[in-house]
């Protein structure tokens, strides 16, 4: 909000003039209004690249037909989905029914709030920033129930039901671990959590302690899948048993919203997860961090939460889902019990004047890792390549083949 | 099946019992109310408990076709299954008495229409056994080359389906790859993908052109080498869908005989019975594979693990048959497919119940013959109604989830239900 | 065992029960009384040496031609232990035909029952559901019977259009439907 009053100011001198409550409500809208209209485009590119990342891993090719490599697909989509009919069924209630999708909105947009893009990128820099986050995003649960009971129909009900109580329980082990980084920097706000992280890879909150971060960085982000209902936590929407679940009545404009909202949870919980666990804005090495005057924090968080995004997908179109009791028991007899246990091994670390700073070796594991990682993925894509293009020599010529 | 409701406001007498037969004149048509004698009684929740009727009704994603389930339910747990089938009949037993035996060759494909080879080869075993047909090496090869060529291509189908019903999507693209690959050959021997009136009464209708074993042995080459192991390391072992699928279901194998399973489902149960091994035909006793069984290796024996499993061995197995039929294809003496067929089809006065390994069991035909061209009787008990007979038997006790793993593991499809 | 050994094992224990066979035949059978077939069954898979375990398929075939007019219900058997199957043969009167239910002896039946029920119209005593199962609940008549006529109307639609139906209905006349009711079943319910 700050760097927005600096920036009016510059442009226009006389804006120092006004008065207190118009230059505030001014230079808080702007930064909201942008904000949400960037992340409101997203779930557009999201929409796409899930339709592409799935058709090749499922050895096809996903939309390939409108526009250049179907980029225009989720345009088309969407001019479908406004022109559709938005049907109401006998029997809603009408008040909620339109009032459910709303609410998963809000809470799926309003932690963008908080998200620093960059040292003062950032639409308000609250002092409780992950607690916010906490708490805004639980209005998500609100509008799902409205959504459910709203649709006058008992599969959508068992599915508001389900995803109520699976958020709920999820909700837990996700906060505890939130108190982990938390505890390690000493403030909620999540500009400071990033400020921790400075110097590079090797500083980013993900290799202190090691191996007990990983583990914490692990478990929030499948606390957050769970969350947001993607596979293998997808069982409120689960296609194959409750057609499509809370969500079933709706068509049109409402189903468009929902979608909306799911993938900008699934994007907010990948940039949380960034933030806290992968050093946000800050580049991997401190000299990639501006290009001349242009500073590129606002790509990296970028990169990383769409990297975590992927992974979210790639995890969608391998793993079958879990039956909603394993779910509830992967929730509060796996997750929450290593959660509480982190939080105390942590936390006792954190005041052991000892170790205070972390585990000597802490500095050593954030490179090799990660090269490790990054050579792998590589060494895959290589060999997944030159076997693609063997098998395509090979099927291509064959005598007398239909 | 739409009637009025009982409460509407129709002109005529809404309970008067229509003729039977029906008489109505043109001009008034007698309407019909007479759902409302048939609801079956006694089984609707009483609204004071916590049981809820919930109807995984005609149209759903996961039940396989146009199935009805009635569950009563407490919150996620299954008090009572009802399966309602019939929305797919289509009189194929009658038509069979209106068509000669040639005729009733296509009915029999569609009934079930996954894997339509096994139902004209079981129809054309037993009017050949009537009627006293034996044919040659050359064309029983061939038939067993296209069986177990359905074989793999309709388990190619149960097994992905039934992953996606478990919420993995991949794997069902993945085998539908090759089950296309497998419908490619069928459509270059006989023109046709999916019902192909291909096993006549005493031959096959097409031969086999050339260049089908290269090509044959192309495709094998690919499953055997990447889509079988990839299938096993992706879903077969994933630790989720065992965990979804390795306890749920169980059938022991007195209940499993019973009730009449058979194919990979009673195979599941533990007991290795396979007509391919116990009575034989076309040659199979001829040919070296195993009977997969379920083990019982993640959870209790009889699982639906087991029976998704036994159909996954089966793949590898009909694999193997179809390297050694291909084999023989290439040195054998090839005769002419169309040299037993009669030109009329009469057989003598006289009854058969044959039976054949389809691959969703034991599909039974009942020829019931006057000596006329048209068949005076044709019962075929598929598979598939006697593995439904079991399942208010096994629903009993599990969740709404497992319901859809249940349906998906007794591999049901409904053309062959209903007929 | 063979056909002739099942046979001779069957009449040892029910006598002139078992009044017919045909053993020669491509599936070999014998002719049951319908009062017993369940003591038959029931004997058939407790009998160490039968063993039948399994009900392959249970049908239903009209004979109005035959001398007297009757309609029978063939059980085909199968042992899975011995390895040997045969068929059990019952003889009904084509007017309120009835047997016995074998759904005690083998699970299976109780589907099987219920489709010939439905398609012959043999009722069968004693059977836990006996409704229809492939047919809508609410038709008339069991079809598969050789007299079987289509009726004209089924709920109000016209079975088989006729070719002046056909001519009415492409010169603008609405054919084929009765008085119909198109209140949908929820319409008592409010709107939200």
């Amino acid at each position: 909000m700050q760097l927005t009053h600096d920036l009016i100011v510059q442009l226009l001198p006389a804006f120092a003039e006004w008065p207190l409550w118009l230059r505030v409500a001014i230079a808080a809208a702007v930064p909201a209004i942008v904000c949400f209209h960037f992340m409101a485009l997203g779930p557009l590119v999201y929409v796409y690249a899930e339709r592409k990342i799935s058709g090749f891993m499922q050895d096809r090719l996903g939309p390939n037909r409108v526009g250049p490599y179907g980029l225009l697909q989720t345009v088309a989509d969407a001019v479908k989905l406004l022109f559709k009919e938005a049907i109401f069924p006998r029997g809603v209630d009408r008040r909620l029914f339109v009032l459910g999708p709303i609410m998963v909105n809000v809470g799926a947009f309003l932690p963008f709030v908080v998200i620093p893009w960059g040292a003062r990128l950032q639409p308000a820099d609250l002092n409780v920033g992950v607690f916010y986050v906490i708490a805004v995003s639980s209005l998500a649960t609100v509008g799902l129930i409205m959504a459910g009971w709203a649709s006058n129909n008992k599969y959508a009900l068992l599915g508001a039901m389900r995803s109520a109580a699976q958020i709920v329980s999820y909700e837990i082990p996700a906060v505890m671990i939130l108190l982990v980084p938390v505890m390690i920097v000493g403030s909620l706000s999540l500009q400071d959590i990033v400020a921790v992280q400075e110097g590079g890879l090797h500083n980013w909150l993900l290799f202190r302690y090691f191996p007990l971060m990983p583990v914490a960085f692990v478990i929030f982000f499948a606390a957050g899948m769970a969350e947001t209902n993607r596979t293998p936590f997808d069982i409120p929407e689960a296609e194959s048993e409750l057609v499509a679940g809370f969500h079933t009545e709706y068509s049109g404009f409402f189903f468009a919203m929902f979608f909306m909202a799911e993938y900008t949870e699934m994007f907010v919980i990948s940039a949380v997860s960034s933030v806290l666990f992968l050093g946000g804005y800050l580049a991997p090495l401190p000299a990639l961090q501006q290009i001349g005057p242009l500073p590129l924090g606002w790509f990296w968080l970028w990169f990383k939460a769409w990297s975590l995004v992927f992974v979210m997908m790639w995890l969608r179109w391998t793993l079958p889902r879990l039956r909603v009791d394993q779910l509830m028991y992967v929730a509060w007899k796996v997750l929450l019990p290593i959660a509480f246990a982190l939080v105390i091994a942590v936390g006792w670390f954190v005041l052991w004047p000892v170790t205070a700073d972390g585990f000597w070796w802490d500095r050593y594991v954030g490179w090799p890792l990660t090269l490790l990682l990054v050579g792998f993925l590589f060494v895959v894509m290589v060999r997944a390549l030159l076997w693609n293009r063997a098998r395509a020599r090979a099927l291509a010529p064959q005598a007398g083949a239909p | 099946m739409s009637q009025s409701p009982p409460g509407s406001n129709t002109a005529a007498a809404a309970h008067s019992p229509a003729p039977v037969g029906g008489v109505g004149g043109p001009e008034s048509p007698p309407t019909s109310n007479r759902a409302a004698e048939f609801a079956p009684a006694a089984w609707d929740a009483d609204p004071d408990t916590d049981e809820m009727v919930l109807n995984m009704g005609p149209q759903h994603p996961a039940t396989h076709g146009v199935l009805r389930v009635e569950l009563r339910t407490d919150g996620e747990v299954v008090k009572a299954a009802r399966p309602h089938i019939g929305y797919l009949h289509r009189c194929f037993e009658k038509h069979a008495e209106n068509v000669d035996y040639p005729g009733v060759l296509p009915y029999t494909d569609r009934m079930d229409y996954v894997a339509a080879m096994g139902n004209t080869l079981g129809f054309s075993l037993a009017v050949e056994r009537l009627s006293g047909i034996e044919t040659s090496p050359y064309v029983n090869t061939i038939r067993v080359v296209m069986a177990e060529l359905q074989r793999i291509a309709s388990h190619c189908v149960a097994v992905g389906t039934y992953a996606m019903d478990i919420g993995a999507f991949t794997p069902f693209l993945h085998l539908l790859r090759d089950r296309e690959k497998i419908l490619d050959l069928f459509e270059w021997t006989c023109g046709a993908r999916l019902l192909y009136n291909y096993n006549w009464i005493g031959g096959v209708s097409h031969d086999l052109p050339d260049g089908f074993v290269r090509a044959g042995r192309d495709l094998l080459r690919e499953f055997d080498s990447v889509t079988w192991p990839e299938l096993v390391d992706l879903i077969i072992m994933n630790k989720i869908f065992i965990k979804r699928t390795a306890e749920v279901g169980v059938c022991p194998p007195e209940l499993a005989v019973s009730y009449d399973l058979t194919g990979p489902n009673l195979r599941g149960s533990g007991p290795p019975r396979d007509l391919r091994k116990d009575a034989p035909y076309c040659g199979y006793e001829s040919y070296d594979f195993e009977v997969g069984v379920g083990e019982g290796k993640f959870g209790p024996l009889g699982s639906c693990f087991d029976r998704n499993w036994v159909r996954v061995v089966e793949m590898r197995e009909s694999s193997k048959i179809l390297h050694q039929a291909l084999d023989r294809l290439e040195t054998m003496e090839k005769t002419d497919v169309h040299e037993k067929v009669p030109k009329r089809v009469k057989p003598p006065k006289g009854e058969v119940y044959v039976r054949s390994e389809a691959p969703r069991g034991q599909l039974g035909y009942y020829v019931v013959s006057d000596g006329g061209i048209n068949p005076y009787r044709v019962k075929a008990k598929s598979p598939c109604f006697t593995a439904m007979s079991v399942f208010h038997h096994l629903a009993r006790g599990m969740m709404i989830a497992d319901i859809v793993a249940l349906i998906g593991s007794l591999d049901i499809v409904l053309g062959e239900i209903d007929r | 065992m063979d056909a002739k050994a099942i046979h001779d094992k069957l009449v040892g224990r029910f006598g002139d029960r078992v009044t017919g066979a045909d053993l020669e035949a491509a599936s070999p059978f014998a002719t049951i009384a319908t009062e017993a077939i369940a003591e038959v069954a029931a004997f058939c898979k407790s009998e160490p040496e039968l063993a039948f375990d399994n009900l392959m398929c249970l049908s239903g075939v009209d004979y109005p031609k035959a001398d007297p007019p009757r309609m029978e219900v063939v059980y085909h058997l199968l042992s899975y232990r011995h390895h040997h199957t045969f068929a059990l043969k019952v003889h009904v009167p084509r007017e309120s035909p009835s047997v016995p239910t074998v759904e005690g002896v083998w699970g299976v039946a109780n589907f099987h029952e219920r489709e010939c029920w439905d398609l012959f119209g043999i009722a069968f005593a004693g059977h836990s559901d006996l409704r229809r199962i492939l047919l809508p609940d609410d038709w008339d008549g069991h079809p598969l019977r050789k007299d079987w006529q289509d009726p004209d109307y089924y709920n109000g639609l016209h079975v088989k259009p006729t070719a002046q139906m056909a001519e009415r209905a492409m010169g603008g006349e609405r054919i084929g439907v009765g008085p119909f009711d198109f209140t949908p079943p929820n319409a008592h319910i409010e709107e939200g």
